[in-house]
């Protein structure tokens, strides 16, 4: 594309200042940006000399025990991280819950999804906001906003929330089974590619 | 057990197969001294206020944040990223914090009073980013005497 002045950062995609809570490093990405507008002709484009892998390794994040056995698990699980969830919001003073829902209906929205995962019709279960793609976006951001609360150790490294939410926990198995029996029942692609990332 | 896929890895190999618009020139505008120049950040985040308007999936135009807002979302319709990041610390897409510390010591003139997020999902061409809402960001960034831009892709 020829763009008149780019620094290349190998860096987790969705981290393009390199390393969250981390102002060196990000400055020292920044000094080399604006390094790039003293050249005298372009295109101009460096590598940042770093590359960062996201290796996708999973948070260590203890969870609340099982407290009532009727219910779904993942629905259970969500109202045990509520009080980390909001203890996070509350720190950060914003949240990316509200795309399709409020937090209250995170676990309505499960059990929603339960019911799509045990074979009912898509198109009949009623899904807060209606949108399969809007309605997954809030339950990660639920879990993961919760799941900073919750962390043992340092600041999670690149996808490991994503990791943890996926293969840890009840919320995340039940969104891709939820996702398969879309994909199973005959959907676009649309409706069911984008409730998780492509590789899962 | 087989190593899994990566996503980033799985991401990168779809993106780089993708074709691009080629340009025959590369626009060049020397810019002042760092040390005078007004700094903006342009990012395909989708990042918008809390409860504030939300760009939809491939929306073409943009939305503009004050540089006094800082409690923002991330909008982005993408499962592909790593979305925690943005949680832990905005600064890693959205950096004014450091921008605010560099215009603090001196290294750059001044920040810019209003900063721009367009939506990452986009059509491979982006043809109407090109042709539509770039140009209107770019206008509105001259209006604020914008001399230097940083696009931070998400």
């Amino acid at each position: 594309m020829r763009p008149p002045r780019a620094l290349h950062c190998e860096f987790p995609i969705g981290r393009p200042l390199g390393k969250p809570g981390d102002a060196a490093f990000q400055h020292d990405v920044l000094r080399r940006a604006f390094a790039l507008l003293e050249r005298e002709s372009g295109p101009v484009l460096e590598d940042h000399p770093e590359v960062i892998v996201a290796d996708e390794q999973p948070i260590s994040c203890p969870m609340p025990a099982r407290f009532d056995p009727d219910l779904p698990p993942a629905v259970d699980e969500a109202r045990g991280i509520r009080g980390a969830y909001d203890r996070s919001r509350a720190r950060r003073g914003v949240t990316n819950v509200g795309r399709a829902m409020d937090p209250d209906t995170v676990p309505e929205a499960l059990a929603a999804l339960k019911q799509i995962a045990d074979g009912a019709d898509w198109k009949s279960v009623r899904l807060p906001g209606k949108n399969t793609v809007a309605v997954t976006l809030d339950i990660r951001a639920y879990y993961e906003e919760a799941a900073l609360e919750l962390a043992d150790g340092p600041a999670p490294g690149p996808r490991a929330a994503e990791a943890w939410f996926f293969e840890k926990t009840e919320a995340g198995a039940l969104v891709l089974a939820a996702r398969a029996e879309i994909k199973r029942q005959g959907a676009q692609e649309g409706i069911w590619l984008y409730m998780a990332p492509v590789q899962r | 057990m087989p190593p899994k896929t990566l996503g980033d890895t799985m991401l990168r190999a779809h993106v780089s197969a993708l074709p691009v618009p080629e340009f025959a020139e590369t626009a060049w505008t020397p810019p002042p001294p760092l040390s005078e120049a007004r700094v903006a950040v342009v990012t395909t985040a989708a990042l918008h206020p809390e409860g504030g308007e939300a760009l939809t999936p491939f929306a073409t135009t943009y939305t503009v944040l004050d540089a006094s807002q800082r409690k923002l979302v991330l909008g982005h319709w993408s499962q592909n990223f790593d979305r925690s990041a943005f949680t832990i610390d905005p600064n890693v897409v959205y950096p004014l914090d450091r921008l605010d510390e560099l215009a603090a010591d001196g290294t750059i003139g001044s920040v810019a009073p209003r900063h721009f997020a367009f939506a990452g999902n986009q059509p491979d061409d982006v043809s109407a980013v090109r042709l539509d809402g770039g140009p209107a960001c770019a206008a509105e960034l001259k209006a604020d005497g914008v001399d230097v831009v940083l696009l931070t892709p998400v």
